[in-house]
């Protein structure tokens, strides 16, 4: 399958291309014509195992970051160091009885969890984990990847309409009004890689971010405006998948968990799963726009597997995620949706502008200066007038001082 | 025909005829979702990606929404009790058969008028934007256009009146 010339057949090539030269392998088994839909199968299995996998591992860790952050220990008592703990929490979602509500919509309450997991796993099909490691390699892949992500709101809304709960339904309501209003921005965000790279497939992407000046990569967040909108794409995807500062859906203070209040055992374990498995597929996507997808940073990493590149970035972006909830406290909903309208949109828009400006602007030095100085300017001026009417001031404390 | 054409015909028509036959209010606008999610396969069917995943993103992740929202903003989800069908549906009934038929004969027209394509022709989504941006660039601003004065429009609807509030 790999047209390669057998003199490119070194080491550090076959351990880039295990993954590939291993699916051919097993496939090479069968007659010819089932081999593509064995690849494909086979793929999807790969997709299945290894997310999940590091969904178990991420929630560990998690629970260990936020506690060290937190000066406790986090779960320290099932296996070494705790790390057994996500073994201990599955078998215990599985045997936990599935309560459905008694006034629920049982058919919406039942298909929410299953319609969330499997749009969430869809998106895994066009990215590109690794050099040749893309499961399908759509024209549209990038608007394929978006469209997929637009049908998690309904599930949402399903899980929380279903259950017949005012907490669940009030959490719903939030989530989708949330992920409404930043897809925007983030979709725009997108718009601004696309207009660079000039296609949507995510293959190409990659290729478009792969060269090197000397030894510095050409990926899209070292430009002034992939800098902006990596910006907003990571504030952006933050509060897409609902993680702190932008969980008022779960906002356990106030409407108990949001829209899974109503749900137990392996149905809340799917949720859980689906909530995780969309902050992998939306950093996966945001390495691929603008961190340069399976790309080394320099370039003597190459020898480094791709797809090791690939999935250290996802991880890292993960860390960033699990580091803001153990820094950042909740937003409001006002504050949250004037950000998203009078900041982060106008914001974008601007972007846009600047991208178009860089494109046509040409080769030099003169580009990064003008589009470096509008951002950079806009950015102060907004933060400014916006700050203005607020008098913000040291804070008075009522009752503590 | 393939066998997957009809298998995503029956699916997309069960979801419309649920979204009109169903007594819970949600649940129609739930099947309406199945149905535009069948849509959505059959331009894929057809080898149209930009307009299949278009459909899914803006039907499946704006449209939908915005349907079960005004649901759940406007009134309760039960039906009333002296149901959904209006007195006159035959005469419903009589036009939307009129214009499907219009439709259809429309349609097995201009098939019979063009000439046969000899192979599938291969448009790629940079061919679709240069085609909007190229010669139907018009068209486009207008419905921008268009969008842009009903954003403001909403805005105007929903801002706060501050002199008669008090």
């Amino acid at each position: 399958m790999l047209a390669t010339p057998a003199s490119t057949l070194s080491v550090p090539f076959i351990v880039d291309q295990v993954f590939v030269l291993f699916k051919d392998w097993l496939v090479s088994f069968l007659p010819t014509s089932w081999r593509p839909a064995a690849g494909i199968v086979l793929g999807v299995i790969g997709i299945v195992c290894v997310y999940p996998g590091l969904f178990a591992l991420t929630t560990v860790f998690e629970r260990k970051g936020l506690g060290r952050m937190q000066n406790r220990y986090g779960p320290n008592r099932v296996g070494p160091y705790g790390f057994f703990q996500p073994v201990a929490d599955g078998i215990k979602s599985l045997t936990k009885e599935d309560i459905i509500p008694f006034d629920a919509d049982a058919v919406v309450h039942f298909l929410a969890p299953l319609t969330l997991v499997v749009t969430v796993f869809m998106g895994f099909a066009v990215l590109p984990m690794g050099r040749n490691m893309v499961l399908v390699n759509l024209d549209a892949g990038l608007l394929f990847f978006f469209s997929m992500s637009a049908a998690t709101e309904l599930s949402v809304f399903m899980a929380g309409w279903s259950s017949r709960n005012k907490y669940s339904l009030l959490g719903a309501m939030r989530a989708v009004a949330q992920m409404i209003s930043y897809e925007v921005p983030l979709l725009l965000t997108t718009v601004a890689v696309v207009m660079i790279a000039g296609s949507l497939s995510l293959p190409k992407i990659v290729e478009a971010q792969s060269g090197y000046t000397g030894w510095f990569p050409h990926w899209y967040i070292f430009t002034p405006w992939g800098l902006a909108s990596f910006l907003i794409f990571a504030i952006a995807a933050t509060a897409e998948t609902n993680r702190s500062p932008f969980d008022l859906p779960e906002g356990e203070s106030e409407i108990v968990a949001g829209y899974h209040t109503e749900y137990s055992g392996f149905k809340f374990a799917l949720f859980f799963l689906g909530e995780y498995v969309a902050m992998f597929s939306i950093s996966g996507i945001g390495v691929t726009l603008f961190l340069g997808g399976w790309s080394a940073p320099l370039p003597f990493l190459n020898v480094v597997p791709s797809w090791l590149w690939f999935f250290s970035k996802v991880m890292l972006s993960i860390f960033v995620f699990i580091w803001m909830r153990g820094t950042l406290p909740r937003l409001r909903q006002d504050q949250l949706m004037n950000f998203a309208w009078k900041f982060v949109l106008p914001f974008t828009l601007l972007n846009l502008g600047v991208t178009a400006l860089w494109r046509f602007m040409g080769e030099g030095w003169a580009r990064w200066v003008v589009s470096s100085i509008i951002l950079a300017g806009v950015y102060v001026l907004m933060g400014r007038v916006g700050m203005f009417k607020k008098h913000f001031g040291p804070r008075s404390y009522r009752y503590a001082e | 025909m393939s066998p997957v054409f009809y298998v995503l015909a029956v699916f997309t028509v069960a979801g419309g005829l649920a979204a009109v036959l169903l007594k819970n209010t949600v649940h129609c606008a739930l099947a309406l979702t199945v149905a535009f999610a069948g849509l959505a396969l059959l331009f894929l069917n057809l080898d149209a990606q930009f307009v299949g995943f278009a459909q899914i993103l803006i039907y499946i992740g704006a449209v939908a929404i915005l349907v079960v929202f005004a649901i759940l903003l406007t009134r309760g989800t039960e039906t009333p009790p002296t149901g959904v069908f209006s007195h006159s549906w035959f005469v419903g009934l009589v036009i939307a058969a009129g214009v499907f038929s219009v439709l259809g004969w429309a349609v097995l027209q201009s098939a019979r008028n063009l000439p046969q394509e000899p192979a599938v022709p291969s448009v790629t989504v940079h061919d679709i934007g240069v085609a909007l941006l190229g010669r139907y660039v018009l068209p486009l601003e207008i419905v921008a256009l268009l969008l842009t004065s009903a954003t403001i429009g909403a805005v105007i609807v929903a801002m706060h009146e501050k002199g008669r509030a008090q």
